[in-house]
């Protein structure tokens, strides 16, 4: 339950306090108190420095290569006229099966205010799908913005490492802000006004249906993250990614984290995306020896890789389990 | 907006003045960010407004003539539609439609919709009915309407024919001809036409031409099954006439023939892809107010 409420006040933005020492169980307590004093600079250091960190670590590596997997399949599906997935991203039919993004769908049912049984099955058929791969698992493993986001944050972040830019945060609040001004205007206006602007939506069709002027705002999008806000569509306005993370709160792939080996170094936090969920990594930020990072994760498995005592893993739930 | 509860909240500690001012300018930022994205999202309002994104959409597109909201809504801007259509006909717009990114138009002159396809793909493949599935005919959609707008350029009118590729060597366009090949749509310009006095607008028509199958097949009936289903299940035939071709007296000894649109049109655009003359002597209007042209 704590891994829904924890999902749900990421999603919306808020902020979840500390667990106070009565939250927190015995024994996570106990390896915290075990900790007190024992973590010298040095250790963590030789630790960190052990961990062979490479430019493209092993889920990255993974990731990377499904994202451009699964989009070449819409691009060469459509050149080479085999049908296996017609569409593109909002929506798609693989071999003769109707997938519909959901945030695509929603909009389209908001503004039109009438949903044909085709939609429907799109909906249920791509709800299914993450709710067992895990909901944001779209944004990183699927999305083409989330790639060139990628690349531009190493460039920004190389820029901030340069002083020649400052990274400015926003309120992130302003998503789920954003996520009902679009859902209402939709409903409003009767027309949906999220795709103009969606860099998702413009990117698939670019690369099926060739490029056009909508390109020169997706990069504009990019400008803004390299020189004023790191990763600042995905982190505070994509309602793609809310929605999902809606989807992720049933879903059993998640990234699980363990407070026992961990030195708190805080390295995960730092390449990830939406490092507020990986907030319980902070020393007496666990409530548990095991918990579940919340659904706002992408499971890009960016604190996977870089974490050097294997104290965040991937994990299926329940099939961890009956594995063992 | 965060600083808000914080105080009722046990062990907070208050924010330092500095702390202050950061979340302060945080939530200023948050705010500018908000309106400038919803700012621009609704900038999409524009080409609706000024009547600029209105096109020639693909059949059963749930629009009028003058309102496209309804079409912009349903449309899921997947692109399904681009991928089944067998000459290609459909394209997506672009940002500079607004709301109307990402929907799909047909360009007549470049590449028209010659119902190639007999079944209309494009609407079988509209997973959001934003094509509506109301369609069983091609004769059933009503895209736009064609209108003779430059008569005095139209080769007919002045009592000329037509030799050579209908709209030159370098012309992409497809068509199918089923004489050549039932199946399969081929260049325009590998079928160069050599006629007395021009009739494409009329020979081309995806209606007159099946008003002609309509006629062949009447004569031929037998007491034998029929053989294709779009026949048994009726397919709209003979559909109503679209264009035809009426001859003019100007009391001067020339065979002139006037090319009239009917009211079986259904404004697919074959008529002006086809049309030789630079720029097209006949072209799809969206609403048929300029329509039939008896007199002019």
């Amino acid at each position: 339950m704590s891994y829904i409420k924890d999902s749900i006040a990421h999603l919306i933005g808020n902020k979840i306090p500390r667990p106070s020492k009565e939250e927190r169980s015995a024994e996570v307590q106990a390896i915290y108190a075990g900790k007190k004093g024992k973590l010298s600079k040095a250790d963590v250091e030789a630790v960190r420095h052990a961990h062979k960190s490479t430019f493209l670590s092993k889920w990255q590596k993974r990731r990377w290569a499904t994202l451009i997997l699964v989009n070449l399949l819409f691009v060469a599906s459509f050149y080479f006229d085999v049908q296996l997935v017609e569409g593109a991203l909002t929506g798609a039919r693989v071999m003769g099966f109707h997938f519909a993004d959901l945030n695509a769908a929603l909009q389209v049912a908001l503004a039109y205010k009438h949903i044909v049984l085709n939609l429907v099955i799109g909906i249920v058929t791509v709800f299914m799908m993450w709710l067992l791969l895990g909901g944001r698992t779209f944004c990183s493993w699927v999305c083409p913005y989330h790639l060139l986001s990628e690349w531009a944050e190493y460039l920004h972040l190389w820029l901030v490492k340069k002083q020649l830019v400052k990274n400015h945060t926003f309120n992130r609040k302003v998503r789920i802000v954003f996520y009902l001004v679009f859902a209402l205007l939709a409903l409003l206006t009767g027309y949906t006004v999220f795709e103009t602007i969606s860099p998702t939506g413009i990117l698939s069709r670019a690369l099926i249906y060739g490029p056009g002027v909508a390109l020169i705002w997706v990069g504009l999008l990019l400008l803004f993250e390299i020189f004023y806000s790191r990763r600042a569509w995905c982190r505070y306005v994509c309602p793609i990614g809310v929605t999902y993370g809606a989807v992720g709160l049933l879903s059993p792939v998640r990234v699980k984290y363990n407070a026992e080996a961990c030195h708190h170094e805080g390295d995960c936090r730092k390449v990830c995306l939406v490092p507020h969920v990986l907030e319980l990594t902070i020393r007496s930020g666990a409530r548990d020896v095991n918990q579940d990072v919340s659904s706002d994760c992408t499971r890009c498995g960016m604190c996977v890789d870089v974490c050097p005592t294997d104290s965040l893993t991937y994990e299926v739930k329940g099939l961890s389990k009956m594995l063992k | 907006m965060s600083d808000k509860k914080q105080p009722v909240k046990k062990n907070k500690r208050p924010m330092t003045p500095r702390r202050k001012e950061q979340s302060r300018r945080e939530f200023l930022r948050s705010s500018v960010l908000a309106a400038g994205m919803i700012g621009v999202s609704m900038l999409g309002y524009v080409p609706v407004l000024q009547g600029t994104s209105i096109r020639l959409r693909p059949p059963g597109a749930l629009k009028t003539p003058d309102d496209e909201q309804q079409f912009y809504a349903s449309c899921i801007k997947c692109g399904q539609c681009v991928q089944v259509c067998p000459v290609e006909a459909i394209k997506l717009a672009d940002l500079l439609d607004g709301f109307g990114i990402g929907v799909p138009y047909i360009d007549a002159r470049e590449q028209a919709c010659d119902f190639s396809c007999d079944g209309l793909q494009c609407v079988l493949a509209c997973p959001t009915g934003a094509l509506t599935h109301d369609l069983d005919y091609p004769a059933d959609t009503r895209m736009g309407f064609a209108r003779l707008a430059r008569p005095k350029a139209c080769l007919a009118m002045q009592g000329k024919g037509f030799k050579g590729q209908a709209r030159g060597a370098d012309y992409r366009g497809l068509l199918r001809y089923e004489e050549i090949d039932r199946w399969n749509p081929i260049p325009v310009s590998e079928h160069p036409y050599d006629l007395e006095i021009c009739d494409l607008c009329v020979r081309q028509c995806p209606i007159e031409i099946r008003i002609t199958q309509c006629e062949a097949a009447e004569s031929e009936k037998s007491d034998q099954p029929v053989a294709r289903v779009a026949q048994q299940m009726g397919n709209a035939c003979p559909p109503k006439h679209a264009i035809t071709l009426e001859p003019m007296d100007q009391g001067d000894g020339v065979l002139r023939m006037k090319p009239v649109v009917q009211e079986g049109c259904v404004g697919c655009g074959v008529c002006e892809m086809i049309c030789p003359v630079e720029s097209a002597a006949i072209v799809i209007d969206l609403d048929n107010n300029a329509d039939t042209v008896k007199e002019s």
